[in-house]
């Protein structure tokens, strides 16, 4: 099954769009630090590389021969007739993958870089308490097995992006930016891990009480807004050219909804805390920032402007009142916000897709020899393609994540002891402070 | 209970697999899926409130 061809134009711009993806990942790994505690920055940035080094080698080893490409072999179950597509069947360590500026080699460096980007994404969840070690381990099983098995289903032709050539529901599950893929996915797994660490000491007191943790640099965490931005136009941009078929010149309305998403979800939160607060919150508008980059992800090439505006201002809501919901209803101590923005963003990106994406151009999400229906099609339900892939993130996803990680804190603790927390991540695993001018607060450990 | 939940995440998700493969008239197919959801959202509902902490002077 031959896998779409790209013009040579369209080459050069994918490469260029590829390269700006790591820059979403400094975005991501700055918001992180900025959100957790001062005692515990330079553990975050040092956990932030090593789950970029440890995703990139684990999905070099095994991930890519997982998840595949568009149109590679794959294992196939036959249900009713139909070829369901589960996981891909690449060798192992990219042999056999030729580096000649193919969909396939383009691909295979896009994915290195996604893979990364979903890693970071629990980081945030777990900062203050989840030990280096454990979240390495943790960021192998995600690239080398959640993350490809789930991406192959969506980006290699697996069977959820096979549903609308196998029973014409929709044009399939379509996700341009990676919004199930890579914010969804590490969404979930950032709630399993929140699960699992438990509270940090002191977030939820005997009265029920949930004082507020602040970040402790405002001005990271909004740079890394404004670099997360670089990389979203990127990822949506190379993302819907490798995976749903679209030309280069897409890329300027790719990169005007991704803004004006981000841009619109960003006030909002900012109105919102504004009207409940009498301030704008930073942390919360950053937030919101990032949440519509997220909701933009998966229909950023099939939405019009004001679509992407309407998008947009949703998520920043929704956002906003997730946070605190989770956080003050389902004690869910998450201080990067990172199940809301990731994972409550992206489910509504996705669904977003359903309800307002138009579709004036072939949709390439499966090999080219098998789409004639998708392609020239009248085929509905769109939407319901898409409540197919959240229900898989939901059913699948999070109950798969969850059971990988809950047994590797089994071996392999994940939290911090009591000391350690106290004295910071830095200084109880690194040896050095971020700041080391800066006083150990000790507040939250005195006896009430 | 925090097992249940899950088991009943899995649940949905194979009410709407079957969804798929058992019904070829669109509203039924959606009508299906749409109760896998449902169920999905039990069991999450269920996930959450086990894993609602235990109050630290309870500990």
């Amino acid at each position: 099954m031959p896998a779409p061809r790209l013009t040579e134009v369209t080459t050069v711009a994918c490469l260029f769009f590829i390269f700006l993806v790591p820059f979403a990942a400094a975005g991501l790994a700055l918001m992180n630090v900025g959100l957790g505690r001062s005692r515990s920055a330079g553990h975050m940035m040092m956990a932030s590389l090593c789950a970029l080094a440890v995703a990139g080698l684990a999905y070099f080893v095994c991930g890519f021969s997982w998840q595949g490409f568009i149109g590679s072999p794959g294992h196939v179950l036959t249900l009713s007739g139909k070829s369901w597509n589960w996981i891909a069947e690449e060798p192992l360590f990219f042999r056999k993958l030729s580096f000649d500026g193919s969909a396939t080699s383009l691909t295979a460096l896009f994915q290195i870089f996604c893979v990364g980007l979903a890693a970071l994404i629990p980081l945030g969840s777990g900062a203050d308490r989840w030990r280096l070690r454990a979240s390495c381990l943790s960021t192998g099983l995600l690239a080398a097995w959640t993350y490809p098995l789930f991406a192959h289903w969506v980006w290699g032709g697996g069977w959820l992006a096979q549903l609308g050539v196998n029973y014409g529901i929709g044009r399939g599950f379509l996700d341009a930016g990676g919004a199930s893929s890579i914010q969804v996915l590490g969404g979930l797994t950032a709630l399993a891990v929140t699960w699992i660490l438990g509270p940090r000491r002191g977030k939820y007191s005997a009265d029920g009480m949930a004082p507020a943790i602040p970040g402790h640099n405002a001005v990271l965490v909004l740079f890394g807004c404004v670099l997360a931005l670089i990389g979203w136009i990127g990822l949506n941009s190379a993302g819907a050219i490798l995976f749903t078929g679209a030309e280069a010149s897409g890329a300027a309305m790719i990169g005007i909804n991704t803004m004006l998403a981000a841009s619109a979800s960003a006030l909002t939160a900012a109105f919102i805390t504004k009207v409940r607060f009498g301030k704008p919150d930073a942390s919360l508008t950053a937030n919101g920032w990032v949440g519509g980059l997220v909701a933009s992800s998966a229909s950023c090439a099939f939405v019009s402007p004001a679509e992407a505006v309407l998008i947009g201002s949703i998520a920043g809501a929704v956002i906003t009142f997730s946070i605190e919901w989770l956080e003050l209803r389902m004690e869910v101590d998450d201080p990067g916000g990172s199940v809301s923005v990731h994972a409550v963003g992206g489910i509504w990106g996705l669904l977003a897709l359903g309800v307002f994406g138009q579709f004036q151009r072939p949709v390439l999400n499966v090999a080219t020899d098998s789409l004639p229906g998708a392609m020239n099609g009248i085929v509905s339900g769109q939407w319901l393609a898409q409540l197919i892939g959240v229900a898989t993130l939901l059913g699948f996803v999070l109950p798969l994540t969850y059971c990988v990680n809950r047994l590797l804190n089994r071996f392999y603790p994940f939290r911090v002891s009591v000391e350690g927390e106290r004295q910071g991540m830095d200084l109880h695993e690194l040896g050095a402070g971020a700041y080391p001018e800066f006083v150990t607060h000790t507040d939250e450990f005195l006896p009430r | 209970m925090k097992v249940l939940g899950f088991l009943m995440l899995l649940a949905g998700w194979f009410l709407v697999l079957a969804a798929i493969v058992l019904f070829a008239a669109p509203p039924f197919r959606a009508a299906f899926v749409l109760t896998g959801i449902a169920v999905e959202a039990l069991g999450l509902i269920l996930a959450f409130r086990s894993h609602l902490n235990p109050r630290e002077d309870e500990e």
